[in-house]
């Protein structure tokens, strides 16, 4: 697999990790080393087979929709970087 | 003997007799913590007086007064939970994880230090924690493992009677086998992970790290069982845990996967390996070579499924919440200057690759095929599970490497987990307990893998191999 530097850099876009240069140079380089290893997995026939995503037969776990106490309000606020009223308080999201 | 070096097990049988009290245990620790700590680095955050929060006098039960360590990804409520990671930064978790509520509801005294680990688990060695390596108490240039290399080495060093971990590809039973002490890694859907801050939601599970078996069985039995917060979490009966500790494995039958003994096993720990089998057969257990053709696949599936479960998880940390923020004027930068200050290189590594391999165009070729190729793994081991009780292996292709060893390159620390992994990918539970040691005094490990749900079948096997042999009354020279 040839992973560019450009799809790494976007990748990071994606996931909102900011990169200096350096540290893209070299994610990349070793990026590209693990995936080259990870084609191995090219090696199978995976046709007939299902794929596993959870490994439990459990499905569609519910509770009845009933009223419950949650986490009070100044309880889900305290370690916030920063606050107002009952608010997270971040930079603008909508100009 | 010191307070410090008993097993919980004795300890209990000491407050029983009243011959001490919870406040000697909690002090004897205390001073081990303050005299040996600043070698090992088992715990982080530590100020001065290594302190215990008082265990809850309205206990009903078994395991009251003694103390236990945990790992840093495990909330514990107003108590600093920072996944040794600088984007948790000071985080007080509003809540106690499910297995916090257990202990304290059984009577155990709850360390307030947190033990060091590899940040948000990603390692194999506690070298990524942004609080700098444990050292492994065997040899201080020696890694503990990882990623519960501060819980593996405080039991080891017995600045622990003994500590929960987090695995969610070897992380609690290759520190253990590093460290020379007991790790087991529960079922999935065993043990709650409501409050266990989620690497790989799939995969993780929290469970006991010991000095000997019988106190891994005792802790189990406390963690373990059915949580309505966790919706993974199953339904189903605890076993008596500490009934299956009957000595006796005459009869069972033993897997012995001939893929784990191939080239790449350091031959000290293949050679103390066939040893200790030997001492199974001698214990009247049946051993016979069997296959698991997909074991070389284990790494690479393990490496997309769990990193791409990692890149959705990490996603909450991002500055809004809690934890790091640095400020920006616009969000995304906001984000992104969070993420690059408050993330090691392994987390963005694996963020990134996660994020890769589940995005347009590339998710066919590696997220589905990894899982499908999961499916695989799973079916090799349910097809060995029709003919045999449980399977054995070693737990590590070496013993511990040096600080620093592997650090260049991230795919060869990887290949180190490759007899932990398949255990996860497939859900069954798995056990490492101490079976000799190099010629350079590093501890090995002997890992036993069960059926699902069958915890029982493993710790039999480890206790009647444990009392056989005298690894588990060794100590590190410290």
């Amino acid at each position: 697999m040839s992973l560019t530097q450009d799809t790494v850099n976007q990748t990071a876009h994606l996931a909102r990790i900011y990169l200096k240069p350096e540290e893209l140079a070299t994610i990349s380089q070793q990026l590209k080393g693990i995936l080259d290893f990870i084609d191995k997995l090219k090696e199978l026939d995976v046709t007939e087979v299902q794929p596993t995503s959870h490994i439990l037969p459990v499905h569609d776990i519910v509770r009845t929709d009933e009223l419950r106490t949650s986490l009070p309000v100044e309880q889900a606020l305290k370690n916030a970087p920063h606050k107002r009223d009952a608010f997270f308080g971040v930079p603008k999201v909508i100009e | 003997m010191e307070i410090f070096r008993l097993t919980a097990a004795e300890l209990l049988r000491k407050l029983k007799k009243c011959e001490i009290t919870d406040k000697d245990i909690t002090s004897s620790l205390s001073a081990r913590i303050r005299e040996s700590d600043e070698k090992v680095k088992a715990y982080v955050r530590l100020t001065g007086q290594p302190h215990f929060l008082d265990a809850e006098p309205s206990a009903q039960s078994g395991l009251s007064g003694i103390p236990i360590s945990i790992k840093d990804n495990i909330c514990t409520a107003g108590v600093n939970t920072e996944c040794c990671s600088k984007i948790l930064e000071g985080f007080k978790p509003p809540y106690d994880a499910t297995v916090i509520h257990k202990l304290k509801a059984g009577g155990m005294a709850i360390a307030c230090d947190k033990t060091n680990m590899d940040e948000f688990a990603f390692g194999s060695s506690t070298e990524n924690s942004c609080f700098g390596p444990t050292h492994n108490p065997w040899n201080l240039e020696c890694v503990p493992g990882g990623s519960s290399g501060g819980s593996a080495a405080a039991v080891a060093a017995d600045e622990a009677v003994w500590a929960l971990g987090s695995d969610t590809g070897g992380s609690i039973r290759q520190p253990a086998a590093f460290c020379g002490v007991v790790g087991l890694k529960p079922t999935y859907g065993r043990v709650s992970r409501y409050g266990l801050v989620a690497f790989a939601s799939s995969l993780d599970q929290i469970g006991p790290i010991t000095k000997d078996v019988t106190d891994c069985a005792m802790l189990l039995g406390v963690i373990a069982g059915y949580d309505p917060h966790d919706s993974t979490s199953v339904n189903s009966a605890v076993d008596n845990y500490c009934s299956a500790l009957t000595n006796d494995i005459k009869g069972m039958r033993i897997g012995i996967p001939k893929e784990y003994f191939i080239e790449g096993i350091d031959p000290q720990v293949k050679k103390i390996l066939e040893q200790a089998v030997a001492k199974l057969k001698d214990l009247g257990a049946y051993c016979r070579e069997v296959s698991l053709p997909h074991t070389e696949y284990a790494v690479p599936v393990y490496y997309i499924v769990a990193t791409a479960e990692a890149s959705s998880n990490l996603a909450r940390f991002d500055g809004v919440q809690y934890g790091l923020r640095v400020k920006e004027k616009n969000i995304i930068d906001m984000y992104k200057r969070t993420r690059d200050q408050g993330f090691g290189v392994e987390a963005k590594r694996r963020i990134i690759l996660g994020t890769f391999s589940l995005s347009h165009g590339y998710y066919d070729a590696y997220y589905l095929r990894a899982l499908k190729v999961r499916t695989l793994i799973k079916q090799d081991f349910d097809a060995v599970f029709k003919e045999c009780d449980c399977i054995v292996t070693p737990t590590s292709p070496t013993a511990a490497f040096k600080i620093g060893e592997k650090t260049d390159d991230p795919l060869k620390m990887y290949l180190s987990d490759i007899y932990t992994i398949s255990v996860n990918l497939a859900g069954i539970p798995a056990i490492s307990v101490p079976c000799g040691f190099t010629k350079e005094g590093l501890p090995v490990g002997l890992q036993i893998l069960g059926k699902a749900f069958d915890e029982a079948a493993l710790l039999r096997t480890a206790y009647a191999y444990e009392q056989a042999t005298p690894w588990h009354l060794e100590k590190p020279k410290l």
